[in-house]
């Protein structure tokens, strides 16, 4: 099957090379796991994660509630310890990595305090810093430079999080981690807030993003990792991971078709032939439309990708033999 | 904003981040902000001083009564009585700042701050500066709202006592700034303060703050010796006595002082493992 090719990793290195990588920076591996195992007394919420990301790239964990997300991104964090294996951020101790601000991150469930004002928080991380940037910048690209003398605790959960996105901003990190930045906002909220990423990231950054929202994995991620109890179960592109669940189908027109003959064709995972239109799907959908177009009349071909949705449900749920884990 | 352009190398620790002017700053801002804050460390003992100790019969009363001390003291009623209200002052403010910890945790700032260069250890040394700095602040008031009321009086020759008395009751703070720490590990909660009221009058009750524990019944007196604000009492009070120092006075401070301290130290240890 397809999808154990890319379990571990082993499609990763692929992956990675196709993605975004910028000038200068393409030979740094951000972030490098290797076998990471974390259990919590009697759960394995981590188990056997390898995988490397490197810089420059826009990368999104996806996965579904209890997938290992926070998990994974704690302990690049150096918030918690693998039970096993390791970690490593731009080859250092995570912590260290941290103190040197290379790396940032705006986290799901980090506080901030009520009492402070909006810059009054700025500065206090800023001056936690060797070199920070500026704050009327970070207060500026995050957005929130109108309501810097605003109370922390009058701010809205949006406002909030943009306060947490600046003061990632303020070290200037090579890499930002966002740990489900988008919940309980709205959805104006959350087109700003990933506008403003967006345009971040365009200036080279890494970026490391965890989610439960397809959406957001669709559509600001060169990269999906896509988790499931504690395993990777895709990786790739969007499209490629989109693929790799579901498969394409390709549809064309050819009358007379012999049925047994296309079921032949290889990486045809299926065939259906309804009159003069034919439906295969396939893991390989380009090679059965080169066969269709090379060897057979057929005519008005069609390739089309199911939903990221749909390879989404396809990996991660419970019932799917595809997926790798057992339960 | 640039591109980030500095390289891994490039990028160097700060030797110990945290420990700085704009941080302090802050946080003694945060702490005029926090009005419960300022009725604990400053109004309370001021109330209580104005209440208990400025009665005129008091003036002309030697200090050495209260105690119950052959030899005269170096100071009146009066001055004993602001001396344990600006040490209650004091213990409520460092308890309160120590205590921030606990809004801290609970709020989630705590593991923010662990994203950052921040170390722990200069996370609870920041805390425990700016308690300190509080219960200085507390002291300095009473001593100054006490003086204004012309009532309590050291003898000619013994006006440095006015800052020595301070200093005593500031320094001796510390127990308390540590016992604030403790609780702030311990109790995770945005309400801790109104707990802290209530433990720290105990405690003062216990220690033999509020009443003379000459009078009180021999077996109070004995619990007295085992609680934490006892040799604290005893030492503050001692040089304006001019009496002599029992060594148990030391070894109470200093035991509980260690106890509070390991106490803070095992859970901030337990806490930054944890997550």
């Amino acid at each position: 099957m397809s999808v154990d090719g890319v379990t571990t990793g082993a499609a990763t290195t692929g992956a990675a090379t196709t993605s975004g990588v910028t000038a200068g920076m393409a030979d740094t591996v951000a972030i490098d796991l290797q076998h990471l195992h974390k259990n919590f007394k009697d759960v394995q919420a981590v188990r056997g994660m390898t995988l490397s990301i490197d810089s420059g790239e826009i990368v999104a964990l996806l996965g579904p509630n209890g997938a290992g997300k926070t998990t994974t991104i704690d302990m690049v964090l150096g918030l918690s310890h693998p039970s096993s294996g390791s970690v490593s951020v731009y080859g250092l101790h995570p912590r260290q990595a941290i103190e040197r601000g290379l790396v940032s991150a705006v986290l799901q469930t980090g506080g901030l305090l009520k009492d402070l004002t909006v810059r009054e928080t700025a500065e206090y991380t800023a001056s936690l810093y060797t070199h920070p940037r500026p704050i009327d910048e970070v207060l500026q690209r995050a957005g929130i430079s109108a309501i810097a003398d605003r109370r922390v605790g009058k701010c809205s959960g949006g406002e909030q999080q943009r306060l947490r996105f600046a003061m990632a901003l303020l070290p200037d990190p090579e890499l930002l981690i966002l740990d489900e930045p988008t919940t309980g906002m709205d959805v104006e909220g959350r087109r700003a807030f990933w506008a403003s990423i967006r345009q971040d990231a365009e200036r080279g950054r890494t970026v490391l993003f965890a989610t439960h929202y397809l959406e957001e994995a669709d559509a600001y991620a060169d990269r999906i990792i896509l988790l499931r109890h504690g395993v990777v179960v895709a990786d790739g592109t969007s499209s490629e991971v989109k693929a790799l669940a579901a498969g394409r189908t390709v549809r064309a027109t050819l009358p007379g078709a012999d049925e047994a003959k296309l079921r032949a064709i290889p990486g045809a995972d299926s065939v259906e032939v309804r009159g003069d239109t034919v439906l295969i799907h396939s893991n390989d959908s380009d090679s059965v439309a080169r066969y269709l177009l090379t060897s057979t009349q057929a005519k008005d071909l069609e390739i089309t990708a199911r939903a990221l949705e749909d390879a989404f449900i396809a990996l991660t749920s419970d019932d799917n033999p595809q997926s790798g884990g057992s339960r | 904003m640039t591109a980030p352009s500095v390289t891994v190398q490039d990028r160097q620790a700060q030797g110990r981040p945290g420990i700085n002017l704009t941080v302090l700053g802050i946080e003694i801002r945060r702490l005029v902000r926090n009005r419960r804050t300022i009725i604990f460390a400053l109004i309370v003992p001021i109330v209580l001083f104005l209440f208990v100790g400025t009665n005129k019969s008091y003036a002309n009363v030697n200090a050495a009564k209260v105690v119950g001390q052959v030899a005269p003291a170096h100071a009146n009623i009066s001055a004993y009585l602001l001396v344990s209200m600006a040490l209650y002052g004091a213990a409520l403010a460092t308890t309160a700042g120590g205590a921030m910890v606990s809004i801290e945790r609970a709020q989630g700032w705590s593991r923010q701050l662990r994203i950052t260069p921040l170390s722990p250890t200069a996370y609870i040394i920041i805390k425990a500066l700016v308690a300190m700095v509080l219960g200085l602040s507390s002291v300095i008031a009473v001593f100054i709202v006490g003086r204004a009321t012309g009532v309590p009086h050291f003898l000619g020759g013994y006006a440095y006592l006015w800052f020595v008395s301070a200093a005593c009751v500031w320094i001796g703070a510390l127990v308390f700034a540590a016992l604030g720490l403790f609780i702030g590990y311990l109790l995770p909660s945005e309400n801790v303060m109104q707990f802290l009221g209530l433990v720290m009058a105990a405690i003062s009750f216990a220690g033999g703050l509020f009443y003379p524990l000459n009078q009180a019944a021999p077996i109070l007196r004995d619990i007295a010796e085992w609680t934490p604000m006892y040799g604290l009492n005893e030492l503050v009070h001692a040089p304006l006595l001019g009496g002599s120092i029992d060594i148990m006075w030391v070894v109470n401070a200093v035991a509980w002082f260690a106890i509070f301290v390991a106490g803070a130290v095992l859970l901030f240890r337990r806490d930054t493992a944890r997550v």
